[in-house]
């Protein structure tokens, strides 16, 4: 398994690795963690347009900006969704602060490795997939600005 | 007539339970969509089950055997005489769903209760972190009940007979314009439509909005009856998975008391993929 994480952005290598140590349970926990510390959406950006992920039935909005050449994202999920708060947490997590191509390179399906599907159906997980598509579509147009 | 249910005593409130908590004769049991929300906070005593880890087949598609079940409640500390009152996110939907698979299996003993997590929270009821933990008990599971259970057999049966089948899902899933519900890409078929002369009824309104409760029983009745989903009708609902339509059985069984309802838990994950299986658009 070691094998197939290698390529991913230092923290987001990090993130997977935790995952994939802790084991049924402990993996909720952390994700739980992850949920629990999604900071709230910075006064400045409350009146920002922020994009809908329209993939995830949970209203997901994520808005990203860029500083000296790294991007930067900011999500609001509803509380009462902590698996997808989770994800959005871990994402952000693992790739703020990278530039916009590091963004586009990353695997569509990096998070197999987590070993979620222990505990979240396969459907559920799809979230994860939708988040970074959206995250994706958010590094493209800086690239393309 | 009064305005009431058919069966009132399988609803409770939020109070009801607030006055339960410790009572040993009740298991509070949450049963939600989303993985966390039990992790993230529920109601003091209450224990977990989770759809997918705890109530399917490991292997095959099927819910958990009988002496799964019979492990699952002792481990719970659930007797054959505990009263489980299950409660849940999202108008109850899951929670209906381990409701309809614990009647299945034969215990009677369940309530609902109204309004689930979301009303519980907005009344500003105590959540805990705390996992309870029960003695074990001795659970002795019933005869399994094929009376509320439909396989597809009996779904080509029913349009054979021109008997009603309620279709719960979506209007664009119903429609066949989506494969899948509105954000579950992978719960999909290769075919979209809708069962031959299925009425599409999504579940969710058979629910209040500004708190999740029931709709009152007159709403109910206008609600399916003004669809031609009478009581003396022997019903088939499907969604896409069997969680909604699981939702639509609980109504139409306990609170209006229709006597011959069947939840296709197969659904359209099942009949969409089925080769040679009439489908209309």
């Amino acid at each position: 398994m070691a094998d197939s994480t290698t390529g991913l952005p230092p923290r987001l290598q990090e993130i997977v690795e935790d995952f994939q140590w802790s084991e049924g349970r402990e993996k909720l926990e952390l994700l739980l963690q992850y949920a629990e510390e999604l900071p709230d959406i910075p006064a400045w950006m409350q009146n920002q347009s922020f994009e809908q992920v329209e993939e995830c039935m949970t209203p997901v909005f994520v808005l990203s900006e860029m500083t000296d050449g790294k991007i930067y994202f900011h999500f609001h999920v509803p509380k009462s969704s902590p698996t997808v708060r989770g994800y959005a947490a871990l994402m952000k997590k693992g790739l703020d602060g990278l530039t916009p191509e590091e963004i586009l390179r990353v695997p569509g399906d990096f998070y197999l490795q987590m070993g979620l599907d222990q505990v979240l159906t396969y459907q559920r997980l799809n979230g994860i997939a939708a988040i970074l598509a959206h995250m994706k579509l958010l590094a493209l147009q800086e690239v393309t600005a | 007539m009064m305005d009431k249910y058919a069966y009132p005593d399988y609803l409770v409130d939020t109070e009801w339970v607030a006055e339960h908590l410790k009572d040993p004769a009740v298991r509070i049991v949450e049963s939600d969509e989303d993985a966390l929300l039990y992790e993230q906070g529920h109601i003091p005593g209450a224990v977990k089950v989770d759809w997918f880890t705890s109530l399917q087949h490991p292997i095959r598609r099927d819910f958990l055997s009988v002496k799964d079940l019979e492990q699952l409640f002792s481990n719970l500390g659930i007797g054959n005489d505990t009263t489980v009152v299950l409660y849940g996110d999202k108008s109850n939907w899951f929670a209906t769903y381990a409701f309809w698979l614990f009647r299945y299996h034969g215990h009677e003993k369940l309530k609902i209760m109204n309004g689930g997590r979301a009303k519980w929270e907005m009344e500003g009821r105590l959540l805990t972190k705390d996992v309870p933990g029960y003695p074990k008990t001795n659970y002795q599971a019933k005869e399994s009940d094929p009376d509320i259970r439909a396989f597809r057999e009996d779904v080509f049966a029913q349009i054979e007979q021109g008997k009603p089948l309620v279709d719960v899902r979506s209007p664009k899933e119903y429609s066949g314009e989506l494969l899948h519900m509105p954000g579950y890409p992978q719960e999909g078929a290769t075919r979209g439509g809708h069962i031959p002369g299925a009425m599409n009824i999504p579940w969710a309104q058979a629910t209040n909005e500004a708190d999740s409760t029931f709709k009152s029983p007159q709403a109910l009745r206008e609600l399916y009856e003004g669809r031609g989903i009478t009581p003396e009708k022997d019903i088939i609902a499907y969604c896409r998975i069997g969680e909604r339509s699981s939702h639509t059985w609980f109504v139409l069984t306990y609170l209006l008391g229709y006597p011959k309802v069947r939840n296709y838990d197969g659904s359209w994950t099942e009949w969409g993929n089925l080769v040679n299986a009439p489908i209309e658009k």
